[in-house]
């Protein structure tokens, strides 16, 4: 895949890395129901960019309109603009099967197919019209995935039958398998043991220097562990009782987490609040 | 008592847990559902055991022959040969026409539809299709399958009665396959779709060979349902008494288009209703070679099941 470089914007500092998402006035709707409201997101290349925030606040829901899974939803219903490298993720010619081949996503649970290790690796780039050199690709991606070593000699057995940890690393050398340039994280951890999870946070700071990564955690020393920069949102309950998930704070995750500007995210990440 | 102790922690913890008392309401309601239990099981019991006892004889007397031999008005000769051909083929239309059309339908349903009013008003129908009763479907195939097209089906054929039992399932089928899909767990369908896979191809290789075991029970099942019935079969042409066998040199294309056929069923409803006394025997000596062949059909369901779910 070639990776578009995005322009810095400008005021930006000269550290910092070129867009990959521009999130402006994201609005997302279920229904009748209003689950977020007016984020602005930027997200820049080869960072680790975590959403964090209290149950309910929509952070799974703006990374899920990252890559188009919030299509997948009857009556969800996306407003405002998700620019990847500088093009509308919901412009009308833009083909989402085609998104999620660039933007990977692993999810909260391992959901490995009741499949042979092999041919969960392999079912992106079968599908992608990869026809030869797919063990290559395999390999390739169980190795970038930190698995290699674990399963090499019984890749045709089922996926079931690796722990939680591993299904978790397997799932993420799926998604590496089509390569992407984004992989997105929705809590990749939250179903796993403290020593899994570890490994799990050491592939990630691994997998940024070749993949922009954006990660919804509700672990805050996760967030703080990992990530380059942290996006704070919470809920806000309107007059009439409804919820709608808001973005607090942004900024660099060491500044969100020593000096936050905002009294909300202070208290969430002292352990206040949520 | 004058010298009263202080009662220990463990005294009261073994007094509170200790007392038993009797639980009358929980004994009747076991006896009680026990007895609901045991009036079917008696009831199939019987039954099974009196078909046996009446029909042994004429299985132990004629074997083989009994199975291989064709129709005849002497209960001495009679034999069943054209009722497990004909059920057999019409099994062979139920498979053909209504497990693609029901797996089918149930894709579009589970899968494809979006969840409008249309999509509950028309899954409620196909539920309340299931429960219409089989002698409407026979009236509906005796109507569209006999008369109206009575010209691509031959009139009383195995095509028409075969189409009339695949109408009749094709509801069944539709319900048991939707259930099917619907047990596929979501996680499935979003990682194929995470991995950019569209959604023929999140159906094609990853729901399917998870619903697919059930997809077979379920179809196995569904023709068992069709195997045994008789009512649409009688409306929509299937002879009573078939006593010629085929003229040499028929193909099977004439036994399915041209010629009257005969079902498994029907031989027993028809036999049923000899005055003879012979034909008592007959009756439940036919109605064991269905009941085994139902055993048969049930087994294979549960086979199929098992190995496919060894797999994964």
């Amino acid at each position: 895949m070639n990776r578009i470089d995005a322009q810095p914007t400008s005021g930006a500092s000269d550290t910092d890395r070129p867009l990959v998402f521009d999130v402006q006035g994201l609005n997302v709707f279920y229904g009748d129901f209003h689950a977020v409201r007016d984020v602005e997101l930027p997200v820049r290349q080869n960072e680790i960019t975590a959403l964090i925030g209290p149950s309910g606040c929509g952070k799974s829901t703006v990374l899920r309109s990252l890559n188009r899974m919030n299509d997948l939803i009857p009556d969800a219903r996306v407003e405002g603009q998700v620019a990847y490298h500088g093009v509308d993720l919901y412009g009308p010619e833009v083909d989402p099967v085609q998104v999620r081949r660039h933007i990977g996503m692993v999810f909260q649970k391992p959901n490995p197919f009741p499949k042979s290790i092999y041919d969960n690796v392999a079912f992106g780039p079968k599908i992608a019209g990869v026809r030869s050199g797919l063990d290559d690709v395999v390999e390739d991606s169980l190795k970038r995935a930190a698995l290699w070593d674990e399963v090499k000699g019984k890749l045709s057995e089922s996926a079931y039958a690796l722990s939680g940890g591993q299904q978790q690393r397997l799932c993420i050398a799926r998604a590496i398998a089509t390569r992407p340039d984004v992989i997105l994280m929705d809590e990749p951890a939250s179903a796993l043991d403290p020593i899994a999870t570890l490994r799990i946070e050491e592939l990630m700071f691994e997998l940024k220097e070749d993949y922009t990564i954006v990660v919804v955690t509700h672990n805050m020393q996760q967030a703080a562990r990992v990530s380059d920069r942290t996006a704070f949102f919470t809920v806000e309950v309107g007059e009439d009782g409804t919820r709608t998930g808001v973005l607090v704070e942004f900024g660099d995750t060491s500044t969100m987490f020593t000096n936050p500007s905002r009294k909300e995210t202070e208290d969430y990440i002292t352990g206040r609040f949520g | 008592m004058t010298n009263r102790s202080v009662p220990t922690t463990g005294d009261l913890v073994a007094g509170a847990l200790k007392g038993r008392r009797l639980d009358v309401g929980g004994f009747v309601l076991v006896v009680g559902l026990l007895l609901a239990l045991l009036i079917s099981m008696i009831v199939l019991v019987t039954l099974i055991a009196d078909m046996i006892q009446q029909g042994l004889p004429v299985l132990a007397e004629r074997g083989w022959a009994f199975v291989s031999t064709p129709l005849s008005p002497d209960a001495h000769d009679a034999g069943i040969v054209q009722g497990i051909m004909g059920s057999l083929g019409l099994m062979l239309f139920v498979v053909v026409i209504a497990f693609p059309v029901g797996v089918a339908s149930a894709i579009y349903l589970e899968e494809y539809a979006p969840d409008t009013r249309l999509t509950r008003f028309i899954v409620a129908n196909v539920r309340n299709l299931a429960g219409v009763p089989s002698i409407v479907y026979g009236l509906l195939g005796l109507a569209i399958f006999v008369k109206l097209l009575g010209g691509i089906t031959g009139g009383r054929t195995l095509i028409s009665g075969g189409l009339t039992l695949a109408i009749l399932v094709l509801p069944i089928m539709i319900i048991t396959a939707s259930e099917a899909l619907r047990a596929v767990p979501m996680a499935i369908r979003e990682a194929a779709f995470g991995v950019g896979a569209t959604r023929w191809e999140v159906i094609r290789y990853q729901v399917l060979p998870v619903a697919t075991p059930a997809i077979l029970t379920g179809t196995v099942l569904t023709i068992a349902r069709a195997f045994g019935e008789s009512a649409p079969l009688l409306l929509s042409g299937a002879v009573l008494s078939l006593f010629f066998a085929s003229p040499s040199g028929a193909t099977l294309w004439d036994f399915v288009a041209h010629e009257k056929y005969t079902a498994l069923p029907i031989i027993v409803f028809n036999w049923a209703r000899q005055p003879q006394k012979e034909f008592v025997a007959l009756t439940a000596a036919a109605i064991v070679v269905l009941l085994a062949i139902l055993l048969l059909v049930n087994a294979t369901a549960i086979v199929l099941r098992d190995r496919f779910e060894r797999r994964t």
